[in-house]
């Protein structure tokens, strides 16, 4: 159990300083997510201009792996198609279930490796993309991953 | 720094922790350090053994066979059920009610006692550090009766308003129904002034006794409550039983709350009628192991008395309240001046759940979230806590071990 494999300096750093933390007026999505037993709350503001991505902003409280995840996904998603995002998802999911060691394509969200090797903190790390995923759908549904 | 308090029948640490086998196991390369009692505490060899001899020689089903193996079942199951009636001090063992634990006893008497009773405009006060299982309950029954629930303030120490609880007795208070002791913030309560505020304007009154039963001696006949309620598992016996203690003459006039065998004297289609008390209320073959491990774990209490224990861990409560408030950027979130041994804490930018994590990584085991007090939670602003809860056989040391190693979590995560 190697506990700087879990809280590498790229999550440290992003949960001390968040990137796109706060709300977004011209927002044409958002979802909440919600794990009540940790105490996790995510809302997600997205901006959405024909097929892309423009532009999105979290707020919400939760622990150091559900905030740094957020704030790299907020950084890694801006300016990708959907198409491109759920494929991202796909390659970040199977990185944290340890399906695959991570790929080229995934840049700084590889730092969230090592979660897993912590099976209890999955669903911190995936919390937001699944909010996401909702937002993008229109879902109304606070989501959870508890 | 804490002053050392001498007791002069101090604990013999080293041999209780030798009766309890999992404490000598390690976690993460770690000696395991558990504190995390108040969720759930862990079973000593005499408790593990009770239940194993129960099933390797004596198992059967209870109040059914003539056969040699079921009256000793019967005799080890009723043996349980008047330890528990001597332990709460209940005047008869048709008092003792075996139930899965605490929440199961809630419900029965939400159920059973206050379903046929309660109508529209009827209230039942709780107070605002309830666990869920005195929470939901009523807001089951509420929705089923059209009463309801009314919550007495708690201040900013955690201790519940005793002046607003009285303002909220009202002619239309039907049922009273309080924790002993908080789980989340380990306040206890002066619960006997409650229940005699009740008890003379006519209100049910109902206890949930978890977390004081492992702690404090508990005397149902001195505090005049009409149920009470605890659980084996956070006493050092094993999970699934607990028990109900009902007052004689509520139980009797009370309907039964499930049907099934053993409840029944006799049953025709025409229609069935009732067993005695308490068997009225254990429909199906009980948990008859579990009973007979809580009836282990209260003969291990008592071996140890309630007083060594108390005072054993008021000195944990006030070493690791010294250690802790010493940590820059921790507060502690429950310090009622009467207080069972746990610390309740939150640590400026960290959330309880890596702090769980750092600390699981060091063999210590804390429990991080909102402790099934979410109503507390929003009191105090926090979206959960970390809670470390001590037991008998906890150690300074181990507390100073729990102090380090949020340092060393402040030093990583901040």
């Amino acid at each position: 159990m190697d506990l700087a494999e879990l809280y590498r300096d790229v999550i440290v750093d992003h949960n001390r300083s968040p990137r796109n933390r706060g709300r977004l007026p011209a927002a044409t999505h958002h979802a909440e997510g919600d794990n009540p037993l940790c105490g996790d709350r995510l809302r997600l503001d997205v901006e959405v201009a024909g097929d892309v991505i423009r532009d999105l902003r979290f707020e919400g409280s939760g622990c150091a792996i559900s905030t740094a995840s957020a704030s790299l996904m907020s950084e890694a998603v801006k300016g990708r198609t959907r198409a491109e995002t759920a494929e991202l998802f796909g390659a970040v999911h199977r990185m944290l279930t340890g399906e695959t060691a991570g790929s080229t394509q995934l840049g700084k969200l590889a730092a969230l490796a090592g979660v897993r090797s912590f099976p209890a903190r999955v669903k911190c790390a995936s919390l937001c993309w699944h909010t996401l995923n909702a937002a993008l759908a229109g879902s109304a549904l606070p989501v959870t991953t508890e | 720094m804490v002053a050392v308090r001498e007791s002069p029948v101090a604990l013999d640490l080293a041999r209780i922790r030798g009766d309890f086998p999992v404490l000598s196991r390690r976690v993460n390369g770690h000696p395991l350090r558990y504190l995390d009692n108040a969720a759930s505490a862990q079973q000593p060899s005499a408790v593990i053994d009770a239940v194993a001899e129960y099933a390797r020689g004596h198992h059967a089903n209870v109040h059914r066979g003539v056969h040699t193996l079921s009256q000793e079942a019967t005799a080890l199951y009723e043996g349980a059920r008047e330890k528990a009636r001597r332990f709460i001090n209940a005047a008869s063992p048709a008092e003792i009610v075996f139930v899965r634990g605490t929440t199961e006893a809630i419900n029965l008497v939400a159920q059973s006692y206050g379903r046929p009773r309660l109508g529209p405009g009827d209230e039942i006060v709780v107070s605002h550090l309830e666990h869920h299982s005195n929470i939901v309950p009523w807001q089951l029954l509420c929705e089923q009766t059209g009463a309801k629930l009314c919550v007495v303030p708690i201040d900013r120490r955690g201790v519940v308003d005793f002046d607003a609880y009285l303002a909220r007795l009202g002619p239309q208070t039907r049922i009273v129904a309080l924790a002993h002791v908080s789980n989340a913030l380990g306040t206890v309560l002066p619960i006997d002034r409650f229940i005699a505020a009740a008890r003379e304007r006519g209100i049910a009154t109902v206890v949930d006794g978890a977390q004081a039963a492992p702690h404090l001696p508990v005397d149902v006949q001195a505090l005049g409550s009409d149920f009470y309620a605890f659980s084996a598992h956070k006493m050092y016996g094993p999970t699934g039983i607990g028990v109900l203690h009902a007052r004689e003459s509520l139980l009797a006039a009370m309907p039964p709350w499930q049907g099934g065998g053993d409840m029944i004297l006799s049953v025709s289609f025409g229609g069935s009628t009732w067993n005695h008390l308490p068997h009225r209320f254990e429909a199906g073959t009980p948990n008859i192991g579990g009973a007979v491990g809580l009836g282990a774990a209260i003969d291990y209490i008592n071996r140890i008395g309630h007083e060594r224990i108390a005072s054993h861990e008021q000195d944990l409560l006030d070493y690791a309240t010294a250690r802790l408030t010493g940590i820059a950027g921790l507060t502690l979130i429950g310090t009622a001046p009467a207080k069972s041994s746990l610390v309740s804490f939150a640590v400026d930018g960290i959330h309880p759940h890596d702090l769980g994590t750092v600390l699981d990584s060091r063999g210590i085991a804390v429990r991080t979230g909102h402790h099934c007090a979410m109503p507390v939670m929003e009191f105090f602003g926090v979206p959960a806590t970390t809670r470390a809860s001590f037991a008998l056989y906890n150690t300074r040391e181990e507390i100073d071990a729990l102090h380090d190693a949020l340092l060393d979590a402040i030093r990583m995560l901040r």
